[in-house]
């Protein structure tokens, strides 16, 4: 086996100099009762070629463009990413590290996320960002977490129009706690209903998606307000991170906390991750963020360097007290994050943000043109929630067969969207692929 | 004597990304314009990021410098303690990036994407043979993600048979990992001392093991390096208790094919996929957490699941006392699928003797340091051996000035001042990647480490210095933290 | 490290096994952490104090100090009220290592009990057990 250098020679001479007469011997601490005597019932080794044939055939059984042309967004976006952030990014010297827990032989990642810190926290328009969680949903439970630690209150209120997955892995991670976690109800606009916020007595968290599960951009400014009136934190979460290349960012609303989902950001969706949890903060709450931060020294010589930071807070010091028990997070991804920003750049991204908004304006008015009743009246960025003639769903299964993914049936997610779905249209949509889908819809 | 191995070679500096570029530049292509402008109204819109503008070059140049100044598997020896840096193949990265799984949404309906189930459905197979265990998860992004689905999985257990309980047995040798994911499920860590010969005694089990435990976390191997031999009985007393094994797979590399976990007691077991499965580590992650159960605790493991039907695979939400979701999506898929063409690349005889070799290379370091360096506990280790700077205190020497000093040398340093249990630990984890020349340089270095600690400690005191930085000031930056710039 | 005889004790104060320093200053008592403790942990790097008007039991936890790689809890020597905490700490933690008897003092309490401060230990038997704990 190529990746086992030793030859039987070694593993003489290594048996010898330990003292054991077989490699059976190193096992002996092992109880005969506890010993597998067996072989595994796996396949057979594989040659590289073979491998790369099998996984090959299994990767032939995708739907993915060109051949299928995706409208589906829901948290998992398709931007291009640039070749050179998939050259760099694949260089060993960041993809076979780990955790820089010796910066001085690891200020490339420390430094890198360094960056991907600032340009998070800039993007976001919040103060400190975490060094990165595993996806936006679990950084948002983490946010929630954070805010009932910093208020000391025992109750979340979150928007209905957020990611359901998102409001499911918040569910879980709140089962056990004992703290209570409640739903606002969604308007005719799409967006967030607060109108009953004040009857929920002493919440810690008041969280809204913003563009939210259904494309609508919520009014954080509004929603920062309500929640602080009522003694709560505002966490904003978000699933397409390149919004604000365009939106005012949640942190200049008013936010306190922001978590949410970077994909958009250079990483390919890979059947949904590993992908990249953001998750941003104010200073004055820096001591309560969970998770990994990178923070900037001096050496001995007094030169700028990188060190990981604030480390107390985490589960190898203070253990069952810590703020998380996160410890492997996605670094590789963050530092994919910071290339496509520093790609981007401040003009550019503000520029492919405004791509992406038009093209998705272009479907929706075209669909809409064509019959197709759009279900929320409120400003959509990317994705928008839409009927088709004939029922949403026998249509969607139609357009299948022609290897068109319609965007996602809604009638599981939200039962009065029974006839709806949720369209997502991003840069690398051409206008003859969206004037296609209209034609199909509207025969 | 051949070369030593560490030397300096020409570091170039750079600037953060914000201290270059120029307003209007760009290192990304935006697609052509084909439809009409269509503005949001101004006040949903802001001024965009401030970030810099730069052109393709300074970014290239920027990552490319900034890679020379990290040290990884493929630049060399790792042998960092409970962290197993194995070699990571290069055709897992190149199948990774295949069109059809990298660009794969992962709400595309099962007919579409059966490729990628067939895989998920396949590792689940594998993983279950390799632990003894029934029934899998692939889901957990992480380590610690997997015990948090364990312990919500406890918890789940316990709330059904109406009596849930308020501890979790955890030895003194676990990580930090263990008492913190306990804790989000409300259990208090009970440590549990391990005994003269660094493993738990079952006597001290049944001493705390009451009414009120949930069961116990137990690493095994632990991270002493050493087997866990009274797991039979250990396990025998909790589950009379009313309690369940927790297994914490992070050293599984010790035993493939050796040990089955679920044979002997664990009723639960997240696995590493990052480590034993040779999935890149990424300078902090992503890695792959999976957990798997016996049978009975199945219906507890996270939704959707794999399900195959008459050759179909499909993912099916259910299961009415599932915990729930951990993810937004099906788990960490571009890590799954890496550790999986690892199995298929290995075979079962393969993945034995990585096991082997792994515990071969470990005992060989023990054994050819063990005059220099003290042992912790004076025992044949499994994948990795633990020692202690006892015997470089007359020098005033200690633990992490040899570890920078081996940094000189060429070598990672291994993980110190872990486990917690021996004071001033030195964690050596070889893995079964490295040729026997590679050991030999290494123990040749620290030796001379432990020789210079002795003859000229100040050079040991003044290391790093070698690397594009010296040994930083972390008081500094725990005192006025400068987080982003 | 300092030896235990280079441990500077004043003889004035009292001190708890815990290794916390009390100086009764009329009704009210000084709290803080003794050159052993200061010494043991190094560095500090974030001291975390309780809020001024808590009451806190001896023996309970009432502030959190912290070095780069450590955590460590300070226990209440005497039952009693919080009066006032040493804000420049907050900004300034190094002053626990370079005064910890004078400006590094911590909290000022009301204790319930002004006995309590004579059961504490003597400079003198404190440095005993220093050096049994040795």
């Amino acid at each position: 086996m190529r990746y086992l250098p030793h030859t039987e020679e070694d593993i003489a001479a290594m048996l010898v100099a330990i003292g054991a007469r077989s490699l059976d011997d190193l096992f002996a601490s092992i109880p005969a009762d506890c010993r597998f005597g067996g072989a595994l019932d796996l396949p057979a080794a594989l040659s590289e070629s073979a491998l790369e044939r099998r996984i090959g055939q299994m990767a032939g059984r995708m739907a993915v463009s060109p051949e299928y042309a995706l409208f589906l967004g829901a948290g998992s976006y398709d931007h291009y990413i640039p070749a050179t952030v998939s050259s760099l990014l694949g260089r060993s010297e960041f993809v076979t590290s780990y955790t820089p827990y010796q910066p001085e032989m690891l200020q490339g990642t420390l430094q890198g996320i360094y960056e991907y810190q600032t340009l998070t926290a800039r993007l976001l328009g919040m103060e400190v960002a975490t060094a990165s969680h595993y996806d936006g949903a679990t950084a948002l439970a983490e946010a929630i977490l954070m805010a009932v630690r910093i208020t000391g209150k025992k109750k979340a209120v979150l928007s209905r129009a957020i990611h359901p997955h998102y409001r499911q892995v918040v569910r879980t991670y709140f089962a056990p706690t004992g703290y209570e976690l409640l739903e606002l109800p969604v308007l005719e606009t799409g967006l967030t209903d607060f109108s009953r916020l004040e009857e929920i007595p002493d919440p810690a968290a008041v969280v809204v998606q913003s563009p939210n599960f259904f494309g609508c951009i919520e009014n954080l400014r509004g929603a920062a307000e309500k929640a602080h009136s009522v003694g709560a934190l505002l966490v904003a979460g978000f699933t397409e991170a390149l919004a604000f290349g365009l939106l005012k960012s949640p942190g200049s609303e008013g936010a306190d906390i922001v978590a949410g989902e970077g994909q958009s950001l250079g990483i390919p969706r890979s059947f949904g991750g590993p992908a990249l949890g953001m998750l941003a903060g104010l200073k004055k709450h820096m001591r309560n963020l969970p998770g990994r931060l990178v923070g900037k020294t001096k050496d001995r010589d007094g030169k700028r360097g990188f060190v990981l930071t604030l480390a107390t807070r985490e589960q190898h010091i203070r253990r069952e007290k810590a703020t998380s028990n996160i410890c492997s997070n996605n670094s590789l991804n963050a530092l994919a994050a910071a290339m496509a920003m520093a790609s981007l750049g401040g003009t550019g991204i503000r520029e492919l943000a405004s791509l992406n908004h038009d093209k998705a304006e272009y479907l929706k008015n075209a669909l809409r043109d064509a019959g197709c009743p759009v279900r929320f009246s409120g400003a959509t960025f990317n994705e928008f929630v839409v009927g088709f003639p004939g029922g949403f769903e026998a249509r969607y299964r139609r357009l299948l067969d022609r290897k068109i993914v319609a965007g996602l049936p809604l009638g599981a997610y939200y039962p009065e969207l029974a006839d709806c779905g949720l369209l997502c249209v991003t840069e690398t949509c051409g206008r003859e692929e969206m004037d296609r889908l209209v034609r199909e819809v509207a025969t | 004597m051949s070369e030593a191995l560490g030397t300096t070679g020409l570091i170039l500096n750079e600037p953060l990304l914000w201290e270059r570029g120029k307003k209007g530049r760009s290192g990304f292509s935006i697609p052509d314009r084909d439809v009409p402008s269509r503005p949001l109204p101004l006040e949903m819109t802001g001024g965009g990021p401030d970030f810099p503008d730069l052109s393709e070059i300074e970014v290239v140049r920027h990552y490319t410098r900034l890679s020379t100044w990290n040290f990884g598997v493929d630049t060399g020896f790792y042998p960092l303690g409970s962290c197993t840096m194995k070699y990571n193949p290069k055709i897992n990265e190149k199948l990774a990036g295949l069109r059809g799984f990298a660009a794969a949404h992962p709400l595309l309906p099962a007919e579409l994407s059966q490729g990628a189930l067939q895989l998920m459905f396949e590792l689940e197979r594998f993983l279950s043979e390799i632990t003894g265990l029934d029934a899998l998860t692939l889901q957990p992004a992480a380590g610690a993600q997997g015990e948090l689905t364990g312990m919500l999985i406890i918890h789940a257990y316990h709330r059904l048979r109406g009596k849930q309980k308020t501890k979790i047995l955890i030895p003194d040798t676990a990580h930090g990992t263990n008492p913190a994911s306990a804790a989000i499920c409300g259990y208090a860590p009970v440590p549990v001392p391990s005994g003269p010969d660094g493993i738990i005694a079952p006597e001290t089990v049944e001493a705390l093991m009451d009414s009120e435990t949930a069961g116990i976390m137990i690493t095994n191997p632990n991270t002493l390096g050493l087997f866990e031999a009274n797991i039979r009985e250990i396990a025998r007393i909790v589950h009379e208790r009313g309690g369940l094994v927790y297994g914490d797979g992070a050293n599984m590399n010790a035993v493939m094919g050796i040990v089955k976990p679920g044979e002997i007691g664990v009723d639960i077991l997240h696995l590493n996929l990052h480590k034993t499965f040779s999935t890149p580590h990424g300078g902090g992650g992503p890695g792959a957490g999976p957990v798997a159960v016996r049978k009975d605790l199945a219906r507890f493991l996270p939704i959707p699941r794999v399900v195959e039907k008459n050759g179909a695979y499909e993912l099916r939400e259910d299961f009415p006392e599932s915990i729930g979701r951990v993810l937004a999506f099906h788990g960490h898929f571009g890590i799954l699928l890496r550790a999986c063409a690892y199995i298929l690349s290995m075979g079962p005889d393969g993945l034995r003797d990585a096991s082997r070799m792994a515990v071969l290379n470990a005992n060989y370091i023990r054994e050819k340091l063990r005059d220099v360096l003290h042992l912790a506990f004076d025992r044949p280790c499994m994948h990795e051996c633990v020692f202690s700077d006892q015997n470089q205190q007359p020098t005033g020497i200690t633990t992490l000035e040899m570890a920078k000093r081996l940094i000189d040398y060429g070598y990672h340093p291994p993980t110190i001042y872990f486990p917690l249990v021996v004071h001033g630990a030195i964690m050596i984890e070889p893995t079964e990647t490295e040729t026997k020349e590679d050991l030999d340089a290494f123990i040749a270095a620290f030796r001379s480490v432990a020789r210079e600690a002795a003859d000229s400690p100040a050079v040991v005191r003044e290391a790093p210095t070698r690397c594009k930085v010296k040994r930083l000031d972390e008081t500094a930056a725990a005192r006025n933290p400068c987080l982003a710039g | 490290m300092k030896k235990i005889e280079e441990i500077h004790l004043p003889e004035e104060l009292r001190y708890s096994a815990d290794h916390e320093w009390v100086r009764l200053e009329g009704e009210l008592a000084r709290v803080g952490l003794t050159d052993y403790a200061q010494d043991q942990l190094g560095d500090v790097v974030y001291v975390e104090l309780p809020s001024v008007g808590a009451h806190i039991a001896q023996g309970a936890v009432f502030a959190t100090v912290e070095s780069v790689k450590s955590v460590s809890e300070c226990y209440m020597p005497v039952s009693g009220e919080v009066t006032a905490v040493n804000g420049p700490l907050a900004d300034d933690p190094v002053l626990l290592n370079q005064n910890p008897y004078g400006d590094g003092w911590m909290i000022l309490v009301k204790p319930d009990d002004p006995a309590d401060h004579s059961r504490l230990l003597t400079a003198e038997s404190y440095r005993s057990r220093l050096k049994g704990e040795a």
